[in-house]
């Protein structure tokens, strides 16, 4: 357990009841992350990573230990506040881009932001969505664009209420290498910009070795765990 | 990089104070809509009609209270109307000549009339009258002047469907008994009078001073005295009311009052308003399944879009809000769309029932009915709608991930407390609309009862396809088959809704039937259908004579005697009434009696024995009684009963009791006594015969009415045409609300397909693809709607003969009979609407390619 860290995962485990048999997803995971620091988590299919993910991020509750993300235990808090603290700390990034249909790209970037019902978010939203390079595509559907130009729109959207963390769970996967590649590098500089912790959820070893830690995980338990040498 | 794309990344720039949410919960309810909101517009019509009617029927309902405020004087025609089965009395007339008023006679009795140019007879209301009565209101007649004519004398005024029957006209002549006088016009609209009951028994009015010469009025004939009162002041009125209040017993005079005929027709016109509330009420509980049916899918579609605003920090009350903001706007485009069609309706209505209503009913919307109406709607609607909106709280952000695992609870508690809303929702309103609390549960749980077995047989019917095998079958079976259980499948909500359609339908079809039937003389071959009445006694062997000289035989001759109860076991009538244990007009009404030896065929001795004659000296006649009206008198086998019998008391004791089938068409009496004791009384004899056809009818009736005026015949295949008229008058009422459930059924039948069109369309792609011809695609669908419209229909019909049976054996009492071809022609009936209503709206599905629809739905 570090002193100042901004997500910190204390003997995480979570059972699954199904079709009556218990199954163990996640089996006594620990570790901890600082401000700034980036992370990723690997390893085979059906080893638990997004378990993990939807667990610190507030999106599920653990059988057993506890998440504190930006030093509230998130055991402590109740659903809606759970929700707050997602909106509050949290960005995600989805291997499906998770936009909503019916909502301009603007319209879905601006969404954190009036969550919190706070004025200005359009201004805001258009500066990010040309940061993103899609200044053009505002009033676009997500049907009306690619997958890239859709995993930067859902970029602009989890940058907009400056997160403290961000979970990204395998954002390129449904991108092609050279779309991939930029979807990558606007991670990473705005996860600079705004010195976000970021998680990365992933089975690239490329992409994994761009993090300063990597996590692997083997039947829900944490085989490795450590730095990276590019980091 | 520019320095305006990073400012919204500075985590120097402070963020903006934060406000209300709720401008932001209707412009996301607003953007999730997109695309939608056509698909969403459209399922609104499902509560359209429910609110129509419910809005129409409120306004209308307070149009109809208004009206009768209005026109309460009109109502009587008179502040006070005295009236009396016999010739008024010396006290009577003291009584009555020295109260304040101005006064109007009028002695009413039923007569045969003949119309001399079509050489035509019928029985009639006669109607003498003098004085200036009505004194309120107006008596409409045509020419519009001819009711000052008449009071001048100069001719008769006659019903006008009695004019169109006889093609008869202004100037033709009438003859009432021997006198014959110029028609002046046509009656249409009596103050006090309904018209419902006139289409009956036609009014033919003459002025009282030609009474006399018609010579029709012997000493037993069945005759009404009337004054009609108006009075200077409302003083003299209370006092005139409280008097014969006071004086009832000794004066024996009924009377009625504005304020009672206020009372009693407000009563009447309020159990047609509930009734018709209703009817409508069912329409928009079909319509609101229909809504929560549709939002259900909308919000299935709609489930990932609220994982991912959970994920970006809404909660769950917020997701929600948004979602019952688009179900609140669609029951609102709903409710605003049927209140605007129920105020149009609302014109409809008075048209509908115009039979029923004998006051004029004036169109004028009322705002605060129809609102409350319309509110009540909205609520009704909101909380079926609200079932599937919760589902919107219990959606885990973790959805966005994974859905396959089991994260999401089971069930929302809110869930319960809405199903007891919706509950105490129904049953509160059907109490509100019903005048017993029995008949208000009664009516909720018979709903819910219906509502359960089209719930249960639908569940079971989708069971029982999975679960058989369809192997042998051809291929378009087999898929249309399967269609009946594909997941998101819209068969619960069709069979329900054309179930609840067929069987309230058939059920008012069947019913009606039933009694028709019962009714029809040729069901009753050989049995009487025509009656001959005030026959006095001198005049018996002479209407025998004509009877035989007509080939129609006399099947029954009966004697009447006209007398009163005076006490029971004991006790006398007044003290009986002031203990009101009885009711008062089992007491006081005239009793009819025969005398006889034997038991009728239409009757049933059910306890004690039956004694055909008695001596005059006897101190105690042993008579028998119908077993209705000694349970009403509380009495038994062995009670004693004294008669006035015209004045003189005749001490009898119950020596029978007899079951009467009353439908039978000849006369039938509560009291009959034993030969022997009546011969020598005052009275007047029935005879009853069997008519072939019109023309025998019209011959007989010619030369009774030429030889004996004051005889009357009643025609009952006449008479039974016109109460089939007045019972498909009722029924087209009931038909008429029944309606709004039937359309209501067919919109749901429209969205519900609309709603699994993009279900369809997958199917139709793949099928396509693996080399399906569109003539098969379509064989598979007509399968499909066939197959619901018959399971549906099958269902419905079940529950309606159910419905029938318990209607004709508890309420109606008539025979129950099933019409097989009748329920056949439903089913084809309800599958050819099934079929085209379901093809239609998947039209597109069909012609269109593919591919273009799917890139539309994006």
């Amino acid at each position: 357990m570090i002193s100042d860290a901004i997500l910190d995962v204390q003997n995480l485990s979570r059972t699954y009841t199904s079709g009556g048999h218990a199954l163990t997803v996640l089996d006594d995971v620990s570790f901890a992350l600082s401000r700034k620091q980036t992370c990723a988590i690997v390893g085979p299919s059906g080893s638990g990573k997004t378990t993990l993910l939807g667990l610190c991020a507030g999106l599920d509750l653990p059988t057993n230990g506890f998440v504190s993300i930006a030093g509230k235990r998130l055991n402590d808090l109740n659903e809606n506040e759970r929700a707050l603290l997602r909106n509050e700390h949290i960005g995600f990034v989805f291997q499906n881009f998770q936009l909503l249909p019916n909502l301009t790209a603007l319209e879905n970037v601006m969404i954190p932001v009036e969550l919190r019902g706070e004025r200005g978010s359009e201004k805001q939203a258009e500066q990010l969505l040309q940061r993103v390079g899609l200044g053009d595509r505002l009033d676009h559907y997500p049907a009306q664009l690619s997958g890239g130009e859709q995993q930067r729109v859902a970029l602009a959207r989890a940058f907009i209420n400056r997160p403290h963390i961000l979970f990204a769970d395998e954002p390129t996967g449904n991108l092609d290498a050279e779309t991939a590649k930029k979807v990558v590098e606007l991670i990473f500089e705005m996860n600079d910009e705004l010195d976000t912790t970021l998680v990365l959820v992933t089975h690239d070893f490329e992409l994994a070795q761009r993090t300063q830690r990597v996590i692997r995980l083997r039947g829900g338990r944490v085989a490795d765990d450590s730095a990276t040498v590019s980091a | 990089m520019p320095a305006d794309h990073t400012s919204a990344l500075d985590p120097s720039v402070s963020r903006s104070p934060r406000g209300s949410l709720l401008p932001w919960f209707f412009r996301m309810a607003w953007r999730d809509s997109r695309r939608s909101r056509q698909k969403l517009l459209f399922f609104s019509l499902s509560i359209v009609l429910g609110i129509a009617a419910m809005v129409a029927i409120g306004s209308f309902g307070r149009s109809l209270e208004n009206a009768v405020e209005q026109q309460t004087k009109a109502l009587l025609g008179a502040d006070l109307l005295v009236q009396s089965r016999d010739v008024f009395t010396g006290p009577q007339k003291e009584f009555l000549d020295a109260l304040p008023a101005t006064q109007s006679e009028q002695i009413l009795f039923s007569s045969m009339v003949y119309f001399p140019k079509a050489d035509g007879t019928r029985l009639a209301q006669v109607g003498g009258l003098s004085g200036d009565f009505p004194y309120y209101g107006e008596v409409e007649t045509f020419p519009t002047n001819a009711w000052t004519q008449f009071k001048r004398g100069e001719g008769a005024l006659v019903e006008e469907s009695l004019l169109h029957q006889f093609d008869a006209e202004v100037g033709d002549n009438i003859k009432v008994g021997e006198l014959t006088l110029p028609i002046l016009g046509a009656l249409r609209k009596v103050p006090g009078d309904n018209e419902f009951f006139a289409s009956l028994a036609p009014r033919v009015f003459l002025r009282m001073e030609s009474l006399a010469a018609t010579e029709l009025l012997g000493d037993a004939s069945l005759a009404r005295y009337r004054r009609f009162l108006q009075f200077d002041t409302e003083a003299q009125l209370e006092s005139a009311v409280t008097q014969l209040r006071d004086r009832r017993d000794e004066l024996q005079l009924r009377f009625d009052t504005v304020e009672e005929r206020k009372e009693n027709l407000g009563e009447a016109l309020r159990n047609l308003y509930r009734f018709l509330n209703l009817g409508g009420f069912v329409a928009l509980l079909l319509g609101s399944i229909g809504i929560a049916s549709a939002i259900q899918v909308h919000v299935r579609q709609r489930l990932d879009s609220v994982a991912i605003l959970r994920c970006l920090g809404a909660t769950s009350g917020q997701a929600f809000t948004i979602y019952l903001i688009q179900g609140a706007a669609l029951g609102l485009a709903g409710v605003i769309a049927g209140t605007a069609l129920g105020v149009g309706l609302q014109q409809a209505l008075p048209l509908a029932f115009a039979n029923f209503i004998p006051i004029e009913v004036e169109f004028a919307v009322d705002t605060w009915s129809a609102l409350r109406a319309a509110g009540a709607g909205f609520l009704i609607c909101m909380l079926f709608a609200l079932l599937p909106l919760l589902q919107v709280r219990t959606v885990s952000p973790l959805a966005v991930f994974r859905r396959d695992l089991d994260h999401v609870p089971s069930r929302d508690p809110w869930l319960y407390v809405v199903y007891g809303a919706i509950a105490i929702g129904v049953v509160a309103f059907a109490l509100s609309q019903t005048q017993r609390w029995q008949h208000g549960v009664a009516f909720a749980g018979g709903l819910a009862g219906a509502l359960l077995v089209l719930f249960t047989v639908a569940r079971l019917i989708v069971w029982a396809v999975r679960k058989m095998k369809w192997k042998n079958l051809p291929f378009p079976w087999r898929q249309g088959l399967a269609s009946l259980h594909r997941p998101n499948n819209r068969t619960l909500l069709l069979m329900v809704s054309l179930g609840l359609g067929t069987f309230l339908i058939l059920t008012l079809h069947l019913v009606q039937h039933s009694i028709v039937r019962e009714l029809m003389p040729e069901n009753q071959a050989s049995k009487p259908n025509a009656v001959l009445f005030d026959i006095q006694s001198d005049q018996k062997d002479g209407i025998l004579k004509l009877l035989e000289e007509q080939n129609l035989p006399a099947l029954g001759v009966s004697p009447v005697v006209t007398m009163r109860i005076a006490s029971v076991k004991g006790r006398s009538t007044e003290d009986l009434i002031k203990e009101k244990k009885i009711r008062n007009w089992v007491l006081r009404r005239e009793y009819r009696s025969t005398y006889r030896d034997h038991i009728a065929d239409s009757e049933e001795m059910i306890s004690g024995e039956w004694v055909a004659t008695a001596s005059p000296g006897a101190d105690v006649i042993p008579i028998s009684m119908e077993r209705g009206i000694a349970e009403d008198l509380g009495v038994g086998v062995g009670d004693e009963i004294v008669f006035d019998v015209q004045g003189i008391p005749v001490t009898t004791r119950i020596a029978n009791l007899r079951k009467v089938d009353w439908r039978r068409v000849q006369a039938n009496f509560f009291v009959v006594f034993p030969s022997g004791i009546l011969e020598e009384a005052p009275g007047f004899f029935i005879v009853t015969t069997r008519i072939q056809d019109s023309q025998q009818s019209a011959a007989m009736q010619r030369v009774v009415v030429k030889n004996y005026p004051n005889v009357s015949t009643i025609d009952f295949t006449v008479v039974l045409k016109v109460v089939e008229g007045i019972v498909e008058k009722i029924s087209f009422g009931i038909r008429f609300m029944a309606l709004f459930t039937v359309f209501t059924g067919i919109i749901l039948l429209i969205t519900a397909v609309l709603n699994s069109r993009f279900q369809r369309l997958r199917e139709t792609i793949l099928l396509r693809t693996l080399g399906a011809s569109s003539g098969q695609v379509m064989r598979i669908q007509v399968i499909e709607f066939l197959l619901l419209g018959f399971l549906a229909s099958l269902t419905g019909i079940g529950l309606a003969v159910g419905a029938h049976f318990l209607l004709t054996t508890f309420v109606f009492k008539v025979g129950f009979s099933v019409p097989v071809l009748h329920l056949a022609l439903a089913i084809v009936l309800n599958c050819l609407l099934t079929l085209s209503v379901g093809l239609l709206a998947s039209r597109t599905v069909l012609k269109r390619p593919p591919l273009e629809i799917l890139r539309e739905q994006g």
